[in-house]
């Protein structure tokens, strides 16, 4: 398939998809108040673009500190169970029964915790975003072949020197692969953090607008969501591809 | 330096419950190159990580030294173990990154190997772009410039096809009479024992011994088609068949 038509099919579908949508609103007479009319989206889309803006910032913030906070605890935890059988033994049927409990039931706590600011979002973000960063880490930690640490070994490469120069490079494409997952997932994660209690971001835009029978401002608000994800999961591909940028020489 | 550089008296290992090295002892010079022919499977790679500090024996002693000092080895594994996140030139410099020694110097030294290897021009790409003949030749780079007195060579042209193979035997004898080194080759090629070295060691399947050692004192450079060539490799085939 080209370029063009990678680009060009799913465009098409997605109009054809609005097409049926929009006639069937009119077609059924559906009120507004129960499914709005694409067209009706855009405008208030665009009529509330400002706003819509600036609660996508607060949004962004919470994403992004959530995946900050997410990945680098993810990986710590990857490398300390690495490192320690005994901690692996300890906390990985921890972590794994931590992500049995969901993340409604723990945010409104953090909301007591932590009050009614970016802190508690972020947390929820993080505590969504951590698990796949810490599998994937795991994984490429224990990518490179016996062969290729006896080779550096016998270098006299240290501890040390053997997870700068082998492990942490080596676990990089799996920890991109996790990142790409947490990404999404925190996008999720600060929503709920945000319908939880919240007083400004997205979510608490979706949230009242609900409360208010603005479906179409709901929908502006997913519509806003989708694309941030989109544009984090862009610049992370961007970025992925810098770092990574052996992979791609083939 | 003269002497022995490497001596195994009654070396033996298992994993588990299979005997791979029954009691082996032998003895190799300084400056010589040696080489080591056994059957696939009877141990060569598991002697070569003893030798390289990597595993110990169960039972005897592994002496590696000069004068009465230790030295270490460099060890060039049978698997590739080329870094693909690294260009070509800063995998062949890992051995002074490692020691902390002038990467600029080694980078250098690393360029003048490049000519040398036919490497030039690929200083900048990545594994993943140089055929299976160019990641051979940049592993040699990198042993070599791990700067030891001696190199344990895991099959090195192991999965090269015959032209690629034949030219690097060449390019490899040249660096050695260059270089002053001492070379234990691990091969199952034969011809490629005789074709290089100046002793020949050959061992039994598993659990394995040193059946066999003889000097190869044939005048380099060696033809490939010498009846001499053609003699020593009838018989040491016959004593590898023997010791299966
Ligand atoms: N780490 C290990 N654990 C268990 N068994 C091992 C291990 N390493 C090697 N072996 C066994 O020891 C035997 C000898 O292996 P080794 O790799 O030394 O053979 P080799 O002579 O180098 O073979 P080849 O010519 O195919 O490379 C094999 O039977 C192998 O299965
Ligand atoms: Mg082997």
């Amino acid at each position: 398939m080209n370029r063009l038509t990678s680009i060009a099919a799913p465009l098409a579908l997605l109009l054809v998809l609005l097409a049926v949508w929009e006639g069937s609103v009119w077609l059924f007479d559906v009120p507004h108040y129960i499914l709005p009319a694409p067209t009706r989206i855009a405008v208030a889309f665009v009529s509330h673009f400002s706003s819509l803006l600036g609660h996508a910032a607060v949004t962004l913030a919470e994403i992004v500190l959530g995946l900050l906070i997410g990945g680098l605890g993810g990986f710590a935890l990857a490398v300390a169970v690495f490192y320690s059988p005994i901690l692996e033994r300890a906390l990985y049927p921890l972590i794994i029964a931590s992500q049995m409990i969901p993340v409604f039931a723990i945010a409104p706590l953090l909301i007591v915790w932590m009050g009614y600011g970016l802190w508690p979002k972020a947390t929820v973000a993080a505590l969504i975003a951590f698990f796949p960063i810490v599998v994937n880490a795991s994984d490429g930690l224990r990518a490179p072949n016996e062969e290729t640490v006896e080779l550096l070994r016998s270098l006299g490469a240290s501890r040390w020197q053997l997870f700068w120069k082998l492990r942490l490079p080596a676990s990089l494409p799996t920890v991109f692969a996790g990142l790409k997952v947490a990404v999404t997932l925190s996008v999720v994660g600060a929503t709920i953090g945000e319908w939880v209690g919240a007083r400004r971001g997205l979510g608490y835009l979706m949230l009242q607008s609900n409360a208010l029978l603005r479906v179409d401002l709901v929908f502006a608000a997913i519509l806003m969501l989708s694309g941030l994800g989109l544009l984090l999961f862009g610049g992370l591909r961007i970025i992925e591809r810098r770092v990574l940028h052996w992979r791609g020489v083939e | 330096m003269s002497g022995t550089a490497i001596e195994v008296r009654d070396v033996a290992k298992s994993f588990e419950d299979v005997r791979v090295l029954a009691p082996l002892s032998f003895a190799i010079e300084w400056g010589a190159w040696s080489t080591i022919l056994g059957p696939s499977g009877c141990g060569k790679t598991t002697l070569l990580r003893i030798l390289a500090g990597l595993l110990e024996p169960d039972e005897g002693e592994v002496f590696i030294g000069a004068d009465g000092r230790d030295v270490a080895t460099a060890y060039l594994p049978q698997r590739d173990t080329l870094l693909p996140w690294r260009t070509a030139l800063d995998n062949a410099i890992l051995a002074s990154e490692i020691e902390g020694s002038s990467l600029r110097e080694a980078r250098a030294e690393a360029r003048t190997l490049f000519d040398h290897f036919g490497l030039s021009g690929f200083e900048f790409a990545y594994p993943s772009q140089l055929s299976g003949g160019m990641r051979q030749r940049l592993a040699l780079i990198r042993t070599f410039l791990a700067h030891r007195e001696l190199l344990l060579l895991d099959e090195p042209l192991g999965a090269l096809d015959p032209l690629t193979r034949a030219t690097l035997q060449d390019w490899l004898l040249d660096v050695w009479g260059e270089l002053h080194k001492t070379i234990l080759l691990v091969t199952h090629d034969v011809e490629e024992g005789l074709l290089l070295s100046d002793r020949i060691l050959v061992m039994s399947a598993r659990p394995a011994t040193i059946v066999h050692e003889q000097p190869v004192g044939l005048p380099r450079p060696r033809g490939r088609a010498s009846a001499e060539l053609a003699e020593g490799k009838g018989s040491l085939l016959g004593l590898l068949l023997e010791g299966r």
